[in-house]
């Protein structure tokens, strides 16, 4: 039951926040000694460890190691936290088929403490650099091509997003920023592969992100693109706007015809 | 407006006629012709919509035709399309690529032909649900029908070919699946897709031999039965809607030339001017998007397009059943959804005025219409058979609707697995009852007139609202009502005494008949109707009151 469940882990929280307070005290009288960059970085761990056990622990457990309510965290790296707590899906506000991006409730600093808390936890992918994600020489056909083959399945050619089974969904890439991008790459988020640096080079990545850069542009050679949902909109546009101009001037040829 | 029987002879039709009669002698045909009269009404111009668009698409595929290469031979694109700059892909695409980007008008041609189709196979199908309705399909324009039917078809395979042409994404997805559903014909359906595609898929013929069909042959057929249909229409003259001084035997409308000549022509300019305006602003299609057909590709949202939906929706729709017959597997999933619906929907359409013919032993020509709340079990069933072909369509548009909508695939098609079998009766009825009600109230409207919405307080203090009588035009479109009465049961035994070898049967079609016209709310009597004027001349008694 979920109560008798719940129990020992609130207790463990209390003790743990006690904990951590207690190191983030020291640590925040300590580092006039420390030397500068391990002192912020044991800080930031510290602060992330504080707020993990405030916001996420409920559901992921105090040691990140998981409950029935969230995934272990031991080892998803800094990149995985960055996109989900950056994305707004973190934390999550209930149970739900899938976590919905929305605004983010933490800070970019609190990100990167959470982040350094989950990375120092266990190895596992880093959050990239914005040389990492930095489009300006990379290769936009090759980026549609590996677009086309990796990634449209489940998230359709124009990037408008799709529907996978139960309910679930691959999200519209139309707002996704370039460091999103890589992440999800990276992480594989819910439904989503991982793909390594050996399916898909770092290389290739930035491939991939330029090409959605140049899909969220949207130019329309064609004119207005009806959302880029298909033949199913081309169809109701037909039936609704063009018919339905051409009912509405034949009924006014009639009409002036009596 | 002039009403004309089709035997007058006598109005003048204008210098045209006469200017080549004199020449070609060819006195009594053209003139005749010129003489046609055509009634007028909005539901009439939608087979004059599809016609038109049919015709832009001749002239905007022939435009194409100069610059489209229907070849699978391997090319490297080199156009002005930069995100496909330097992608090995068939001539086809590439040549399409080049038709939308580095084609003077190109573009706007290749939109203009695309939305045109989109237009076509639209007009044609309301104008289809427009005959329907109407009973314009009765006897004596049973062929015609069936025609109607043979040209959607030919439309929607037109159509299918021509968006499989580009090879692009989408293209190659849809061709797959017509493969697969060539392959799932018992016996014969691994060799017939083997002998089509010339081999393997997609092979390399496949495209160049779709084109042959896509711009001769199946555009040759249709050109033609489009003549033939029109060339009835005109020597079976067109069907009117019950109104004054319009009967069984006259057309009333316009001549043909110079007044209806002239409207048609102004209405093709308009035609084309919406498709050309529309093609302009929004795109479709746009293929660059999609990128070369791979096998090894696929995108969420892959659909055809919306006359297709409905294919693609049965196959969606349907249960993964298949059998194993002595090591040959038989796909229900695809056999059921893919050729044996689409057979019994086009076969009983195809055959519905003389089902309906044979339903109501009514033999004679019809060249009024039928208001649809008149035939309430056939504008039913036309509402029921439409109500199922919109589950299948949204069955097709399942992920579309999912992502839209933030629902579950799997429980959209469950859904509709259940509605598709719920909606349509539902349908039926609720059709029946407006209908009937309709019939209702016309009988009313007839006998008491109608409403006026003023209300009278009487010397005693009730209050009666004032019916008004129905004007001239409109009694006679109210008395358009034809009542077909439910046959007769056959008798079992003859005046002879002999068993009647078909009583059987008879039986059935007298129980069909009864389902099919019972419920009818009859029209007034020409008694009835003299009674009730009788009532209301001498004014009011049972709080009603009427008003000149
Ligand atoms: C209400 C419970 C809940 C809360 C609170 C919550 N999570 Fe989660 N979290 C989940 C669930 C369930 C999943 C897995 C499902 C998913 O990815 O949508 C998940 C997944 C994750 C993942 C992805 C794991 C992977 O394998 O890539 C990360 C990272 C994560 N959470 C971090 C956090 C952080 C950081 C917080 C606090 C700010 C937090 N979560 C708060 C329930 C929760
Ligand atoms: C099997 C289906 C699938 C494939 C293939 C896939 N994704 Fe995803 N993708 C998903 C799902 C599902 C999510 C949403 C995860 C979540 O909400 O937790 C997602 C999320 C994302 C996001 C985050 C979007 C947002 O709104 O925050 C990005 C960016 C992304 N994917 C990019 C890619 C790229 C790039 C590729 C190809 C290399 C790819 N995906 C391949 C299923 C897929
Ligand atoms: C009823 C008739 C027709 C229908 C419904 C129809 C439909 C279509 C469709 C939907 C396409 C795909 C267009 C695209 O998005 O790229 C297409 C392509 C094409 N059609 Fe037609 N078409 C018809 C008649 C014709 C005729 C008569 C011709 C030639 C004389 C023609 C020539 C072509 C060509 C060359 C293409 C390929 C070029 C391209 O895709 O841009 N079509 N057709």
């Amino acid at each position: 039951m979920a109560i008798s469940r719940r129990h020992p882990a609130a207790l463990f929280a209390v003790l743990f926040v006690a904990l951590g307070t207690t190191g983030a005290a020291y640590a925040a009288v300590s580092t006039g000694t420390a030397p500068q960059a391990a002192a912020t970085s044991s800080t930031q761990v510290d602060e992330g460890k504080q707020l993990f056990l405030e916001g996420c622990s409920s559901c992921h457990g105090v040691a990140a190691q998981g409950s029935s309510d969230g995934p272990s965290l031991i080892g998803v790296g800094a990149a995985a936290v960055d996109f989900q707590v950056g994305s707004g899906r973190m934390p999550l506000a209930g149970p739900a088929i899938q976590a919905v991006d929305k605004p983010p409730v933490y800070t970019e600093e609190e990100i990167a403490s959470l982040a350094a808390y989950v990375a120092s936890l266990g190895a596992g992918p880093a959050i990239p650099s914005d040389e990492m994600v930095d489009t300006s020489n990379a290769d936009l056909v090759l980026g549609g091509e590996l677009f086309r083959t990796n990634c449209s399945q489940c998230h359709n050619v124009a990037g408008r997003g799709g529907a996978l089974s139960n309910g679930r969904w691959a999200p519209n890439l139309m707002a996704a920023d370039p460091k999103e991008i890589y992440e999800a790459m990276i992480t594989g988020p819910q439904n989503m592969p991982v793909f390594s640096d050996k399916t898909i080079t770092p290389e290739e990545k930035k491939d991939i992100i330029r090409y959605i850069e140049e899909l969220q542009k949207s130019e329309n050679p064609g004119g207005a693109d009806l959302g880029r949902f298909g033949p199913v909109t081309e169809g109701v546009f037909i039936f609704i706007v063009g018919l339905g101009i051409l009912i509405v001037i034949s009924v006014w040829i009639g009409a002036k015809a009596r | 407006m002039s009403t004309v029987t089709p035997t007058d002879t006598t109005a003048t039709s204008g210098g045209a006629a006469s200017w080549v009669d004199d020449r070609l002698h060819a006195s009594g045909g053209l003139s005749k012709l010129l003489k046609k009269v055509f009634p007028d009404h909005w539901s009439f111009m939608l087979g004059e919509v599809a016609l038109y668009s049919f015709i832009i698409l001749l002239l905007s595929g022939t435009y194409l035709t100069l610059w489209f290469k229907p070849s699978m031979t391997e090319v490297i694109y080199n156009g002005s399309y930069m995100p496909l700059k330097g992608i090995k892909m068939s001539e086809a695409y590439a040549s399409t690529l080049d038709i939308s980007f580095d084609v003077r008008a190109g573009l706007l041609m290749r939109q203009i032909h695309h939305w045109a189709a989109l237009f076509f196979l639209a007009a044609m199908s309301v104008h289809l649900m427009r005959v329907f309705f109407t009973g314009a399909f009765r006897k004596p324009r049973e062929m015609n029908w069936v025609i109607g039917t043979v040209l959607l078809t030919l439309g929607i395979l037109e159509g299918f070919a021509g968006y499989s042409l580009p090879d692009d994404l989408l293209s190659g997805t849809g061709l797959r699946i017509a493969q697969g559903i060539m392959q799932a014909i018992p016996l014969v359906g691994t060799y017939l897709a083997m002998f089509l595609f010339g081999g393997e898929f997609p092979g390399n013929d496949f495209i160049s031999r779709l084109y042959s069909v896509h711009i001769l042959l199946i555009p040759g057929i249709l050109l033609a039965l489009v003549t033939v249909h029109l060339i009835m229409v005109f020597y079976q003259k067109h069907t009117q809607f019950p109104g004054a001084g319009r009967t069984e035997s006259n057309v009333v409308g316009f001549r043909l030339y110079p007044i209806y000549m002239a409207k048609a022509g102004g209405f093709f300019f308009i035609v084309f001017g919406v498709t050309t305006l529309i093609s302009a602003l929004v795109a479709i299609n746009p293929i660059w998007l999609y990128g070369p057909y791979t096998p090894s590709q696929v995108t969420a949202g892959s659909q055809p397009d919306w006359y297709m939906g409905w294919l693609d929706g049965a196959v969606r729709i349907m249960p993964n059943w298949e059998t194993n017959v002595l090591g040959h597997t038989i796909s229900w999933n695809l056999l059921v959804p893919a050729l044996v619906i689409p057979g019994i929907m086009f076969t009983s359409m195809g055959l519905y005025p003389w089902i309906e013919a044979w339903v109501s032993g009514d033999k004679r020509e019809h060249n009024l219409l039928d208001r649809p709340r008149n035939a309430a079990t056939r504008t039913s069933l036309g509402a029921m058979a439409l109500s199922f072909y919109m589950m299948l369509w949204f069955s097709g548009d399942n992920d579309i609707i999912a992502t839209a909508f933030h629902l579950s695939i799997n429980q959209i098609t469950l859904a509709l697995r259940v509605l598709i079998f719920v909606v349509p009766p539902v349908v039926f009825i609720i059709t029946k009852r407006i209908c009937l009600g309709l019939q209702r109230k016309d009988r009313e409207t007839l006998l008491h007139g109608y409403e006026s919405g003023q209300v009278l307080r009487l010397p005693h203090g009730e209050f009666i609202e004032i019916h008004k009588p129905v004007s001239l035009e409109e009694k006679a479109v109210l008395m358009g009502k034809a009542d077909i009465a439910p046959l007769p049961a056959p008798l079992a035994i003859d005046a002879n005494g002999v068993a009647n070898p078909k009583a059987k049967a008879g039986a059935i079609r007298t129980r069909m008949s009864a389902w099919f016209y019972a419920d009818n709310v009859a029209a007034p009597t020409a008694l009835e109707l003299a009674e009730a004027e009788e009532h209301a001349l001498h004014g009011a008694s049972h709080g009603e009151i009427s008003s000149h």
